[in-house]
């Protein structure tokens, strides 16, 4: 008997769910795209299963095997990536539930462009699945090329505010895949293939190669926004509709660091690339430090939130430091990608409940949350407690990210790593608490007996609520609960060695 | 070999022209344009590997190449629509709003 593709049915049925919301109302849209959410996360979870009890398994797409046909390939890494996406991208679908119901003013559209929304989110999510699970490089530039355009159509519903920054983000994702396409055909002219895993074995370090790997890493670098590269990241993020801001930051930005660490790892691992990891692991210094600074001269949440990932996204490039020691390089690799999931499900929880503040409150100035906080009860929770994943404080699923990183840079005698990860940590203290600090500051003086004392806030529907606060409990979770996704992780390794009996927790 | 030469050497072209437009003007039309420049450039490398080695053409780049430009469409179509709204909203085909310019500059 055949065993039934589940790797396929990961992509199949958000992108079946998609084509049907396209050409439905808005209300019965919503149904569908929470019965294939659903659908989606029993596939990924059986995946999940079989790789778990199986190991790393290739699936041909419809039969054609690899190189006429494309192969999907499963093992633990993409499937982490996919998990996350998954347990993500239900929350977004619940919070958008909330968010599209009732549609009063411009930001949220009309109920056309709701029943669209729909449709634009799960096409990007069956492509981000397609990124994670391919292994096939141009299907991956076209599933990079769905999640781009999507993502950009999305920003731009957002409304008039929204457009230019959607136009930016557009030329930028689109530059990014060119050259990401340039560095696809410099391959398949050298070598006549395409399949990663069969790659890794047979690319020499050529000039052919290593234009084609420099062209890949400035145009994923590009789209993943690592410093000085980031300028389009925070007006797109900040400015998007609440679950698209989440989804962004969380996830997409993450598809497009994988499919550099899978080309850094699989591909060429032939290229001596010791000095290009040094100069990303100081951008990803200089990202921490500049993304943090920048959150906190913002007077607004979005944009503090959306600075935050600028500078969370350091912590994936300065992992590249250690990673080029033989001592470092496994510890530091599990590190980063157990650092992309726990950011993104902290920082997808974080949107998430920026989006409910500024929901309840109207706009999402830090001026107009002074002494409101007693009614934003719980968005405030998850805020906070998505706080402790970004700061890295115990038990989060930050925490153990951050403690591999340090790990790694221990044993690749690095401390100048180790003291940037930690500070990092603080800088991220200093602007969580910020919000905090204006959710619960008095009102300013003379206006605050009518507007800020009694403070009414618009009600949000539970959904709304809901979301956030489990999202962020998921991404505490991640660190008390860490044996399992490390375990994952480990099976079908591509890079090192699997953690040390010392590091597994 | 020679062949080969002058294609490569005209997808370098092309590619390196985009990405120059591509940084350097502010119309928005100008910098779509100059995105589907370098696309093309890639695309024109596409098609000479599929004459490399001898016998018969390899057919899978010109497959990639159609699929490209498919991609390179759609993405140019929302591109284009973007345009028109920010324009239609703004007055204006830039990204940063600057000082008004005259019409041969703002070209």
């Amino acid at each position: 008997m055949i065993e039934f593709p589940w790797a396929s049915a990961a992509i199949v049925i958000p992108l079946a769910g998609a084509l049907l919301c396209g050409v439905m109302s808005a209300r019965l849209a919503a149904v569908v795209a929470s019965v294939s959410s659903a659908l989606t996360a029993m596939a990924v979870a059986v995946l999940c299963w079989r790789v778990w009890n199986v190991g790393a398994f290739v699936e041909s797409l419809g039969g054609w095997g690899a190189p006429l046909g494309i192969d999907l390939y499963a093992d633990g890494v993409a499937l982490l990536m996919v998990a996350m996406t998954t347990v993500v991208g239900v929350f977004i679908t619940v919070f958008s539930l909330g968010y599209f119901r009732d549609a009063p003013d411009s930001e949220r559209e009309n109920s056309h462009s709701r029943g669209l929304y729909w449709s634009l989110w799960l096409v990007v999510w069956a492509a981000m699945h397609g990124i994670f699970l391919s292994s096939d490089l141009f299907n991956i530039y076209v599933c990079m090329e769905v999640v781009g355009i999507g993502s950009v159509a999305l920003v731009a519903m957002a409304g008039s505010m929204a457009l230019r920054a959607a136009m930016r983000y557009l030329l930028i994702t689109l530059c990014g895949s060119l050259l990401y396409l340039l560095g696809v055909a410099l391959i398949y002219g050298g070598w006549g293939m395409l399949d990663m895993q069969a790659l890794g074995p047979v690319v020499e370090a050529t000039l052919a190669s290593e234009v084609a790997l420099a062209a890949m890493a400035l145009g994923l670098a590009l789209k993943t926004a690592l410093v000085p590269l980031h300028f389009w990241l925070p007006a797109a993020h900040a400015n998007a509709p609440a679950p698209v801001s989440a989804l962004l930051s969380a996830l997409v930005v993450k598809a497009s660091f994988y499919v550099l660490l899978r080309l850094w790892i699989d591909v060429f691992p032939a290229i001596d690339k010791a000095a290009a990891m040094m100069v990303l692991g100081v951008l990803g210094t200089v990202a921490i430090v500049w993304g943090s600074v920048q959150a906190l001269r913002q007077n607004r949440l979005k944009m503090l939130v959306a600075y935050s990932t600028v500078a969370q996204l350091g912590y994936l490039f300065v992992a590249f430091a250690p990673a080029s020691t033989v001592a470092g390089a496994g510890v530091a690799w599990h590190g980063v990608i157990y650092f992309a999931v726990a950011h993104g499900c902290a920082k997808g929880a974080m949107f998430l409940a920026a989006g409910a503040i500024a929901a309840a409150l109207g706009d999402d100035d830090f001026s107009s949350m002074r002494g409101r906080g007693r009614h934003l009860a719980v968005p405030l929770v998850a805020f906070a407690l998505a706080g402790i994943g970004l700061m890295g404080l115990p038990p989060s699923g930050g925490y153990t990210a951050k403690w591999l990183l340090l790990t790694a840079a221990a044993r690749a005698d690095q401390p100048v790593v180790a003291f940037v990860v930690t500070a990092g940590g603080l800088l991220a203290a200093l602007y969580v608490f910020k919000v905090l600090y204006y959710a619960f500051a008095r009102p300013v003086s003379g206006s605050g007996s009518d507007a800020g004392e009694t403070g009414e806030v618009q009600a949000i529907p539970t959904t709304m609520m809901v979301a956030p606060l489990m999202l962020a409990i998921v991404a505490v979770l991640l660190g008390v609960w860490s044996a399992p996704p490390l375990h994952l992780l480990d099976i079908g390794l591509p890079f090192g060695e699997a953690l040390g009996p010392g590091l597994k927790p | 070999m020679t062949t080969e030469m002058i294609y490569s050497a005209t997808s370098t072209g092309l590619i390196g022209l985009g990405f120059y437009a591509l940084l350097v003007r502010r119309h928005l039309i100008r910098r779509l344009m100059a995105i589907n420049i370098m696309g093309t450039g890639v695309f024109i490398l596409f098609v000479s590997l599929s004459a490399r080695g001898d016998g018969e053409l390899d057919p899978v780049p010109q497959a990639m190449v159609l699929t490209g430009i498919v991609v390179a469409v759609s993405a140019t179509a929302l591109g284009l629509v973007l345009i028109r709204r920010i324009h239609a909203v703004t007055g204006s085909t830039r990204l940063t709003p600057g000082a008004v310019v005259s019409d041969e500059d703002e070209l």
